[in-house]
């Protein structure tokens, strides 16, 4: 039962991520992009539970558990920092009429 | 304290949603990508308290090493360079959720047809999405001029993925699959990534970055479903959908459709080649 269960989170997750989007002007398609390999950088977690559980006696599994969470820690704090410094300039253009 | 951290997931999860619907409008675009990111803080520390966590020495040292040196690189680099940045973290994502998979075969835990299938299919997106993202960060960056292209170009990528395909299969259904068949599926999906992208003059890249952040998405959702944990999967699969939509609209916008980008790079040659 597990399995279709995950079905419907995978089927309904991938209905959201269209409609949310769906309606972007051009100008955003960058910053987006960037936005949005932010959000897959929550991979980080999935790499220190995969860490955490790795046998401490194994060279291998602590090698590539090393990997993958340095690789997510990048991708989440880098993706955040590009993704930040364009917003910023969305907000520098349009004045603070639009806070 | 496995309750709370679900719980926790599920906040997370909702935030990262309503922060993508933030950052798709001018207005709110710069609340939502702070939203996130403490949405990301927060899941980062509940997962240390995940029950039966050891090696946790080797673990902050990853984060402060991977997170600090992304986030110098990021604040320092020029604002127009900004694409290639976006591109190398992406394929960061993409080889940590490979990397996930690759200790869950170590570890040798992998029962059951349908863990073991999304198992190496996001193994295989995210290997193509880690090495097809250097390849562009390298385009972009200036390291690589020339766009590289085989001959009979399309047919070697089908071949390849072809190949990487049935040796995933063959991973899938062996009961105790070999070391060395997990590894040459590893370096060739790696392969089938430098392979691809290689051909795909610089102009195009924007459009095959958006189209390497979906695959991303996809793979961090599929490793999700390995681990059990519906927070990667619901933030790994919306981040695929929108990225498929976000890399239809680029192309639109370009006036390119998707296939010419991926099949007939740059160079106005016959289709049929």
């Amino acid at each position: 039962m597990e399995g279709i269960v995950y079905l419907y989170v995978f089927v309904l997750a991938a209905f959201t991520g269209y409609e949310v989007i769906s309606r972007v002007p051009v100008i955003l398609h960058t910053p987006l992009m960037s936005g949005s390999n932010f959000i897959h950088g929550v991979v980080l977690i999935g790499a220190m539970v995969v860490m955490g559980h790795a046998d401490p006696d194994s060279p291998l599994q602590l090698t590539l558990g090393f990997f993958a969470v340095l690789l997510g820690a990048a991708n989440a704090a880098g993706g955040y920092v590009v993704t930040e410094r364009m917003l910023a300039m969305f907000k520098a253009g349009k004045k603070k009429g639009a806070e | 304290m496995k309750w709370f951290i679900d719980i926790s997931y599920v906040a997370v999860a909702v935030v990262f949603v309503l922060g993508l619907k933030a950052m798709s409008s001018p207005a709110t675009a710069r609340k939502g990508i702070v939203w996130a990111g403490w949405a990301m803080i927060a899941a980062t520390l509940v997962t240390l308290f995940w029950p039966g966590m050891q090696n946790f020495a080797l673990m902050i040292v990853a984060m402060v090493i991977g997170g600090s040196v992304a986030w110098w690189s990021g604040k320092n680099v020029a604002m127009t360079d900004m694409p290639q940045m976006v591109a190398i973290y992406n394929g960061m994502g993409g080889g940590a959720a490979a990397a996930i998979a690759a200790v869950e075969f170590a570890r040798g835990e992998m029962h059951g047809g349908m863990v073991a299938l999304l198992a190496v299919l996001g193994a295989l997106i995210g290997s193509v999405a880690f090495s097809g993202s250097c390849v562009a960060y390298a385009k972009l960056q200036g390291i690589m001029k020339k766009a590289y292209r085989f001959p009979m170009q399309n047919q070697l990528n089908v071949g390849l993925a072809a190949v990487v395909g049935i040796l995933g299969l063959a991973i899938v259904t062996a009961t105790d699959p070999d070391g060395w068949a997990i590894v040459l599926f590893f370096v060739l999906s790696l392969a089938l990534g430098v392979i691809v992208t290689s051909p795909i003059g610089g102009a195009d890249m924007p459009v095959v970055i958006s189209l390497l952040n979906a695959f991303t998405g996809l793979a961090v959702g599929f490793e999700g479903y390995v681990l059990g944990n519906p927070a990667l999967v619901v933030a790994g699969i919306v981040v695929g959908a929108s990225g498929t939509l976000l890399t239809q609209l680029m192309a639109k916008a370009m006036n390119r459709p998707i296939t010419n980008v991926l099949f007939t790079p740059m160079t106005g040659e016959a289709q049929g080649g």
